[in-house]
């Protein structure tokens, strides 16, 4: 049997398609942990970034603990969350969102610096406030580049919200460790299929979002 | 007024920017900071708005400090004009020229509004109000900058470059555009530039500085080119000051004559009477045709197509001593032709006369500045 056997076989199967361990119930949970992790790691990322590329400050030790960050294991940093928290949520967060932040604290710092210095200068010489400056010229400048920050986030999120299922939580890891375990090859395939999915879907959403929030002006068509 | 009072700018690495500088700069007219790269103009510029802070001397601004006021307000009350315009790009056009308006607290529609009356101020087709900032040329981002300096309708406007990175064609346009408004809005304005031809263009009065951010100079620019204060100030203005400084002088009493002006149709008598070498043929409207040689014309029925190009007419008045000059140098006959607004021939002058004009009009201008001396 090859790969698209196994997943077909998986798919096919309509007991696969419902109950606690059925593939929307899985698909579901998946996305509420990506979701809740990219929320987390935004609302970190974000503010940070737009505030010290504004300011022009603090970019070195910012590249330095991003560095730090990305370097970190997430599945050693998944067991230290476990032995020293024990099992739940908060967990898996934590490795996922410390997977998220580099990305988009870096490329928003990157896309706030690299706005064209004229017109925030024009800005601030016609009397806009400092905030107005960051928000109205420059973040609808910088939203392509930050948009591409966060799709990158995301996406590793989707990828590796699986070790979830490693500590007894739900999402399409469950298909992929279960499977593994009970050495069920269909269900290993088919968990990883759903992943590469989401991923697709999360793309498409990033696609969509950059079309309806970035300006014509910007996009330049 | 804006009255820069002993003004130095120090750089935090200890350049010194603009030393111990003081200037007057009157309301209701364009001042203009000109020298060579580095010497402090746009320092100068920004400490009138206060994105630069002086380190010593004060700034007043109709004769209160302008660190009186919040800076916001103080920038609110002068529109800003850089390089490169400066365009907000995920704005359209309108809305690029709304922001003070709305800034402010104007309403949408009438923001809106406003823009829409100032791209035609500074001759804008409202077409193009939808567009964003990429899909306009370089001239046409610059006017859109001006119009939005200007939507709040401030009393100051300071432009720094404004018009440096167009080619000359369209920079001549927006110098032209930009003394037409003025003559229309009045605004007390300082303009920054390292063109002299633009400074004397455009200036009331031009402040030359030199490196180190020293004043060399500061006077209206017939007084630059007649006595300019030193070496520095000379070669600044370059070779052919004498030349430029006929712009200065009008051509109006220029001595002309109708003498060598004949219509194509002229009798044998009429073209016997004329003593030049060369005769004026003009159609029977009175605009110039070209000139003829007096031997060997046939009265009643000149050859129009065998006649010299005319060259590029003047119009007395209107032109400065130095377009006729040119006229008249460009000439083949060495006679600059006059005419009316309308084309019309009102005379022909030749290099002599204007020579012996230009030499009264130098006679005058000193005889004027040494009255104005004694009278001081
Ligand atoms: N932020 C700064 N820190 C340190 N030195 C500066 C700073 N800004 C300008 N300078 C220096 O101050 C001097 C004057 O600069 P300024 O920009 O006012 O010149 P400018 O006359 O406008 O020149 P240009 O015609 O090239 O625009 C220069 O020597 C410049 O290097
Ligand atoms: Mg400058």
């Amino acid at each position: 049997m090859n790969i698209l056997d196994f997943g077909n076989a998986f798919f096919s199967d309509s007991a696969h398609w419902h109950g606690y361990d059925g593939i929307p119930q899985r698909f579901w949970e998946h996305v509420q942990y990506s979701l809740l992790a990219l929320a987390v790691a935004a609302a970190i990322g974000l503010p940070v970034g737009l505030l010290t590329g504004h300011t022009g400050r603090g970019g070195n030790a910012l590249a330095l603990i991003a560095n730090a960050a990305r370097a970190l294991p997430s599945f050693g940093l998944l067991v230290l969350a476990v032995l020293s928290i024990g099992f739940g949520l908060l967990p898996v967060m934590i490795p996922l969102v410390v997977l998220a932040v580099p990305p988009i604290l870096v490329t928003t710092y990157e896309a706030v610096r690299s706005v064209d210095p004229s017109p925030v200068d024009a800005a601030r010489g016609m009397g806009m406030h400092e905030s107005r400056i960051l928000l109205q010229v420059e973040l609808p400048v910088a939203l392509p580049l930050i948009l591409s920050g966060l799709r990158s986030a995301a996406i590793q999120i989707v990828s590796t919200a699986t070790i979830a299922a490693y500590v007894s939580l739900g999402g399409l890891g469950r298909y992929i460790v279960d499977g593994l375990y009970q050495r069920d090859y269909e269900k290993v395939v088919g968990g990883a299929t759903l992943v590469a999915v989401l991923a697709l879907i999360t793309l498409a959403v990033f696609w969509a979002a950059g079309r309806f929030a970035v300006s014509p002006g910007v996009r330049r068509r | 007024m804006i009255r820069i009072d002993s003004v130095t700018k120090r750089y935090p690495d200890g350049t010194v920017a603009v030393d111990r500088l003081s200037l007057e700069i009157p309301d209701r007219s364009i001042t203009v900071l000109v020298g060579p790269s580095g010497c402090g103009k746009t320092t100068t510029l920004r400490m009138i708005n206060r994105m630069v802070e002086p380190t010593e001397g004060t700034i007043l601004l109709d004769g209160e400090d302008i660190q009186g006021q919040p800076v916001t307000t103080l920038r609110r009350s002068m529109g800003y004009v850089i390089q490169n315009a400066g365009l907000f790009q995920h704005r359209t056009i309108v809305d690029n020229i709304a922001t003070v308006p709305r800034m402010l607290g104007w309403g949408k529609q009438r923001a809106r509004e406003r823009a829409a009356e100032l791209m035609e101020r500074v001759g804008l087709d409202t077409a193009l109000a939808k567009r964003y900032p990429y899909q306009l040329s370089g001239g046409q981002q610059q006017r859109v900058g001006v119009a939005r300096a200007l939507a709040a309708d401030p009393p100051v406007l300071l432009m720094d470059e404004p018009f440096s990175a167009v080619d000359p064609v369209v920079r001549k346009g927006l110098q032209d555009e930009l003394l037409r408004l003025q003559d229309e809005l009045g605004k007390t304005i300082v303009f920054v530039t390292h063109d002299i031809d633009e400074a004397i263009k455009l200036g009331t009065m031009v402040a030359v500085l030199r490196e180190g951010g020293r004043l060399a100079q500061y006077a209206p620019p017939a007084e630059l080119l007649s006595a300019p204060a030193d070496g520095f100030v000379e070669d600044f203005l370059g070779a052919d000051r004498g030349i430029r400084r006929l712009s200065f002088f009008a051509s109006a009493e220029l001595d002309l004559t109708t003498d060598a002006v004949v219509p194509a149709d002229a009798t044998a008598e009429r073209i016997a009477a004329v003593k030049a070498p060369h005769l004026l043929v003009t159609d029977p409207d009175g605009r110039p045709l070209g000139w003829a040689e007096r031997t060997g014309l046939t009265a009643g029925d000149i050859a129009t197509d065998r006649l010299l190009p005319f060259g590029r007419p003047f119009v007395p008045g209107t032109d400065s001593l130095r377009v006729a000059l040119d006229c008249a140098v460009l000439s083949p006959t060495g006679w600059a032709v006059a005419v009316d607004g309308g084309g019309r021939v009102t005379g022909v002058v030749s290099q002599q006369t204007i020579g012996e004009a230009i030499r009264a009009a130098h006679t005058e201008s000193r005889a004027d500045k040494a009255g104005a001396g004694v009278a001081e």
